[in-house]
């Protein structure tokens, strides 16, 4: 049974906001299929009785003094963007027409 | 051709301390040397000309005006296109970056140019440092130089590329399963993971933050060390920076006695899938460590089978998440926007014309991992791998004070034989992970050509955390005695390259 359908794969390109051409869904269905059926390896091991390992450091709230320090200007910011308008980010629009 | 670009790291640094060979004259035999070459090696995706020379003067300046310098100062390097450069492009190999120009510098940055290194350019990568062979760039791939057809390895195949082909001595790479390591490996130069936490990630564009660790790369241990002992140390910028004093790794080059130490071969990192030179070669390392004077052991990790799979989880999870950021919005390339679309047709839009097939497979995969239902069955599941793998190395450790294994299964394959074929790529890194996963460091060594393709074989050093300068001890010890054995440097057995 393959674990990940062309419908999924639609799925999650939308939830990743990827627009891949509907011709190509179903070549990156059988590549992820075969990816998902090789990591499934991973309920291979007895992990009844393992904590869950995020970070190869043990680390908690790691804090800096708060000292104003030299940050970027606005123009150093905006430097980099693609559209910029009255030294802001200008973005397409967000919600519909009302 | 310079003979200066053959020249080691520490050499070239010592003529332009003491006056006899200026930094622009090495800054610009390299330069020279990259012109003649990278047409056919391609490791470079951006040459700096003016920014080198304009950096050499100034060690020039220093010398004649007979300041202290840093200890490569006046050497010139090559930097992976995935850390910040202020004024300079970094495309992470990807088009939805391409013309992008940092307005600050990463740390690691910031300390080679306050050290006096000369960096030369960016070099070549896999898109956002997925892959093993440097052919998911999106500018094209990088050439192996022991034989043009054959791929560098990845993702920092340019970097390895350009000081095996005597482009530049030094080039700092990024390592998240084996990125340093495995190009190394393939192009017979030496490369080093530090302990993660060991160098800051500060300006590091993130592929998985629970894993990347950028290092030094070279053409011997002792350069090795010396880039390592620059770029390493605490940051405050970055939060998982350790707070700790850097192992003395160039002492540790320079003594290169292993006498008396235990050394083990990792049971599980060998045997079936590698090939026949490459276990040949691994197997005459382990009869010289024991003629040092070491003492060999075997030593199982029972989970490193599973590691692997669990990678493959751990990556794409943390990589779908770190690469939400590219849309469009705020810096790189915006596609489609043409004030109709709403501001998530453009991003869709902008991701799937900027992003390449192995980005675009590795944020799907992610996705699916993380999402309700199966997040418990594959990221939680993988997370908990990730502990018994980490359990295998603390119990190895408790027993040896190094662990060996081959960097990589193979020599350097054919570009294009694994292209769309990503399980076969993703093998490449299979004695790598491990590393990554427990936050280890490692370095990868040449050890000699595989008798069947006259290709170079790594072999992989690993050791507890903080104790980098293992690595630098077990590699001198091992190299001096090749070196011997062979006559000199491994490279010079590299075919000469057209152009040059």
């Amino acid at each position: 049974m393959s674990a990940i359908s062309q419908e999924d794969v639609a799925h999650l390109a939308n939830l990743a906001r990827i627009n891949i051409p509907s011709s190509e869904l179903g070549h990156y269905a059988k590549q992820l299929d075969a990816i998902l059926n090789a990591v499934a390896e991973v309920s291979s091991l007895d992990t009844s009785n393992v904590a869950a390992m995020s970070h190869p450091v043990p680390m908690t709230n790691v804090f800096r003094e708060d000292i104003p320090g030299i940050s970027l200007t606005a123009e150093q910011a905006l430097s980099g963007a693609p559209a910029v308008e009255d030294e802001r980010f200008r973005v397409p629009r967000i919600l519909d027409e009302e | 051709m310079s003979d200066l670009i053959r020249k080691d790291a520490s050499e070239l640094a010592g003529l332009v301390s003491s006056g006899e060979v200026s930094a622009v004259e090495v800054a610009q035999a390299h330069l020279d040397r990259i012109a003649a070459v990278d047409g056919t090696v391609h490791a470079f995706l951006h040459v700096d000309t003016k920014g080198a020379l304009a950096s050499a003067a100034a060690v020039d300046a220093k010398v004649k005006a007979g300041e202290k310098l840093s200890v490569l100062a006046g050497v010139p390097l090559g930097l992976k296109d995935i850390l910040a450069t202020n004024g300079l492009p970094t495309t992470c190999g990807s088009k939805v970056l391409a013309g992008w120009i940092p307005p600050y510098d990463a740390t690691v940055v910031t300390k080679l140019r306050e050290a006096g290194i000369v960096i030369l350019g960016k070099t070549n990568m896999d898109e956002f440092a997925m892959g093993s062979s440097t052919e998911h760039s999106a500018f094209g791939p990088t050439h192996n130089p022991w034989d043009l057809e054959r791929i560098p390895g990845g993702s920092g195949g340019g970097s390895s590329a350009c000081v095996s082909a005597f482009e530049a001595p030094l080039a700092i790479g990024t390592d998240t399963g084996g990125s340093i390591r495995q190009p190394a490996a393939v192009t017979g130069s030496v490369g080093v993971k530090p302990t993660y936490g060991g160098v800051s990630r500060y300006g590091l564009v993130a592929l998985a933050s629970s894993l990347d660790q950028a290092g030094p790369c070279a053409r011997n241990v002792l350069d090795t060390a010396l880039l390592h002992s620059l770029i390493a140390g605490y940051d405050p910028m970055d939060s998982t920076s350790i707070n700790s004093p850097v192992p003395d790794v160039i002492s540790a080059a320079k003594r290169g006695d292993i006498k008396g130490m235990k050394v083990g071969v990792v049971k599980e990192l060998g045997g079936e899938g590698y090939q026949a030179g490459v276990r040949s070669r691994f197997e005459e390392s382990v009869a010289l460590i024991e003629s040092l004077g070491a003492e060999v052991v075997e030593v199982s990790c029972p989970s490193f089978p599973a590691a692997l799979a669990a990678y493959y989880l751990i990556l794409p999870s943390e990589a779908s998440s770190n690469l939400a950021k590219f849309d469009g919005i705020r810096f790189g390339n915006r596609v489609g926007d043409d004030g109709t679309k709403s501001v998530e047709q453009v991003m869709s839009e902008t991701r799937a014309a900027g992003f390449g097939p192995e980005v675009i497979r590795r944020i799907i995969l992610g996705t699916y991992a993380l999402s309700a239902g199966y997040y418990d069955a594959y990221y939680g599941q993988a997370q908990k791998v990730r502990t018994l793998i980490k359990q295998d190395f603390d119990a190895a450790f408790a027993k040896v004070d190094v662990l060996i294994s081959p960097t990589a299964p193979t020599t350097a394959f054919k570009i294009g034989e694994k292209l769309d074929d990503p399980l076969a790529m993703y093998l490449n890194d299979v004695a790598t992970i491990p590393v990554n996963m427990a936050g280890l460091p490692g370095m990868s060594l040449p050890i000699g050509l595989a008798p069947e393709d006259n290709l170079p074989v790594g072999l992989q050093i690993i050791a507890p955390a903080m104790a980098d300068d293992r690595l630098y001890n077990v590699g001198a010890a091992i190299e001096r005695e090749l070196l011997a054995k062979w006559g000199g440097p491994i490279l010079g057995l590299a075919p000469e390259l057209a152009g040059a």
